[in-house]
């Protein structure tokens, strides 16, 4: 096993959009890493003497904003909740699509297509409204936000996953193994979740790309994690009103969820081109023992 | 096809029923209590028992389902627990702005993601066509607000042409001044949708250039552009009508950010300050309304797409 997972690592970085993703994956969760036990400055911290500097002037690189409050800090800090926040979705979507993609597969027919219905339904609630309906019963927090997120990709996760799922069950060693003797659980362990792990990763990295997006606009509206901590949507929806004098700080917090954005899209694209290419590659070292 | 339909739609009604469920038991069963909030910190048991009376939260489940979706038939979406607005007087108001919003921003999007889509894959191997991929790569990973607030910067901070945020008091009957104060939403909603539609123009037209059919046509003496366009386009649009109605979701989501960074009167920003105010009632009310809206709308582009796509209309 240990084999293939670092020939899928070779060939990620050898792909153009899969090195371009890492490199820009590694600099948020080195952000986020870095701002755990080093920032230029308190990130919180507001000094009424310092406020609106432009950057590179008195010590602060990027500048300052109304309260005296160091940018660059604001974002290292903030690339932690965005972090935290795809990570938890991306866990939870997961687990909410793997669920309702095997539930639909495995059960009865009639139960099947009824978790297909009920799948397809919670489609047609965007992440956003799901957040606010959490977000009205008990007010902004992480995790009504990581909860939205979560539920509302696994969904999508689901159809992918479904589709996949059934797929391998169809298939003819799938068939054999059952003729075997083995049952559903130990086929599912055994032969369904390590085929469709290629394209459930692939799908996770969309997932997290889509929560990074979803984290700034629930922050901006304010449904996010609640201050003090730092995310870039509350930044943006601070700077909102003083746009006029100070439109750079409004360009940092939004490229930096541009980058993350791209960057999980990227990887996700490498991925696949990766995990194709150890799948041609497995296929080129079975034939000659054929 | 008549068959077709009644199938669909008795889908619909069955995917609308289980959405309003959905709503209704996850705003009704997950709170802690709707009537300590709005009795207060202070409110004793019999107080709270009081609005919990007033409010019918003492009747069974079942019977507050059935009147709350009874008045939602009959029109009444809710209303205020606070200050008694209700959903349904403020929508025809609220929908004069995201209506249009909505609407523009889809129009603009097709207009163009489509022509830049096909460009994209009828070019692929240019500079040109890869430039174009690349920028609807980067769109897709560019938030609505931040276009939005980039926007701002250029044409009302910059160069002033346009409002940075507002809509005319009157609405509508200052058309002009409505008009412009829209067009910044409208060029956000349409970039961010429309990149992710230019993505999917572009694989279906690539899936198109290679078919046999399109290569017959070019035997039969077609050039390469006018046989795209006789046939190439058409087929290509069956999927890209699809995506279409997957996007409409995030169309509503688009929606409701835009409108709080354009600070526009509409559904979007309705929704947001009762969400604020947890006003319950209404948010129960709007959230179904918004969802249905995307069932409803997915129904109808499921319908076109039956009615474009050659290969099923024959099967018909």
């Amino acid at each position: 096993m240990s084999v293939p997972s670092s020939r899928v690592l070779r060939a990620l970085l050898k792909s153009r959009s899969g090195f371009a993703g890492s490199v820009l994956v590694g600099v948020l969760v080195l952000s986020a890493l870095v701002s755990l036990v080093w920032t230029p400055y308190d990130p919180t911290l507001a000094r009424p003497q310092d406020s609106w500097l432009l950057p590179l002037s008195g010590g602060h690189v990027l500048g300052t904003d109304r309260l005296g409050r160091d940018e660059l800090s604001q974002l290292l800090t903030g690339a932690r909740s965005t972090l935290r926040t795809a990570l938890l979705a991306a866990a939870i979507a997961a687990v909410v699509g793997l669920a309702l993609a095997l539930a639909a597969v495995l059960v009865p027919r009639w139960i099947g297509a009824a978790v297909v219905q009920f799948t397809d339904v919670l489609i047609a609630f965007p992440v956003l409204l799901i957040a606010m309906i959490l977000t009205a019963v008990y007010g902004g927090s992480t995790w009504t936000a990581v909860t939205a997120i979560g539920v509302g990709a696994g969904v999508n996760v689901a159809r992918v996953a479904r589709a996949e799922a059934g797929r391998v069950l169809g298939t003819d060693y799938v068939l054999a193994a059952h003729a075997a003797g083995s049952g559903t659980w130990r086929t599912v362990r055994r032969h369904v979740l390590p085929n469709i792990a290629p394209t459930l990763i692939v799908q996770l990295s969309l997932v997290l790309s889509v929560a990074v997006l979803a984290e700034a606009a629930l922050s901006y509206l304010g449904f996010g994690t609640p201050p003090p901590a730092v995310s870039w949507g509350r930044m943006l929806h601070e700077q909102q009103s003083y746009i006029t004098a100070r439109p750079l700080l409004v360009i940092w917090p939004g490229l930096a969820v541009v980058c993350s954005v791209l960057g999980f899209n990227l990887l996700g694209d490498g991925l696949r081109e990766a995990a194709d290419a150890r799948l041609r590659v497995r296929e080129l070292q079975e034939v000659p023992g054929a | 096809m008549t068959l077709y339909v009644l199938r669909r739609a008795g889908l619909l009604v069955v995917s609308l029923f289980a959405a309003s469920v959905l709503i209704f038991l996850v705003l009704r069963l997950l709170p802690g209590d709707v009537a300590q909030t709005i009795g207060g910190i202070k409110a004793t048991p019999t107080q709270v028992a009081a609005v919990r009376h007033d409010l019918g939260l003492d009747r069974p489940l079942t019977a507050q389902y059935g009147s709350w979706i009874g008045g939602v038939v009959t029109g009444d979406f809710g209303r205020s627990v606070l200050d008694g607005t209700s959903v349904s007087g403020q929508l025809a108001e609220k929908f004069a702005v995201t209506g249009p919003l909505a609407v523009g921003a889809v129009l603009l999007a097709l207009g163009f993601a489509v022509p830049l889509g096909v460009l994209a894959a009828v070019r692929r191997d240019s500079r040109l066509g890869g430039a174009v991929n690349a920028l609807g790569q980067l769109g897709i990973a560019l938030p609505t607000l931040w276009v939005g607030l980039l926007l701002v910067v250029v044409f009302a901070v910059q160069v002033r042409w346009l409002p940075a945020q507002g809509f005319p008091v009157d609405g509508w009957d200052e058309p002009g001044r409505a008009l412009r104060s829209l067009v910044l939403p409208w060029l956000t909603l349409a970039l961010s949708e429309g990149a992710v539609l230019l993505r999917f123009v572009r694989s279906a037209v690539l899936d198109v250039l290679h078919q046999d059919w399109l290569r017959t046509a070019r035997a039969k003496g077609h050039t390469r552009t006018s046989a795209l366009l006789r046939h190439g386009l058409r087929n290509a649009a069956v999927p890209v009508v699809s995506v279409l109605g997957l996007q409409i979701a995030a169309l509503v989501a688009g929606a409701v950010v835009v409108e709080q960074v354009f600070v526009l009167p509409g559904v979007g920003q309705m929704l947001i300050t009762d969400v604020g105010n947890r006003d319950l009632d209404k948010v129960q009310g709007e959230i179904l309304l918004l969802t249905g809206a995307v069932l409803v709308i997915g129904f109808v582009v499921d319908l076109v797409h039956r009615l474009i796509d050659p290969k099923l209309r024959s099967a018909v």
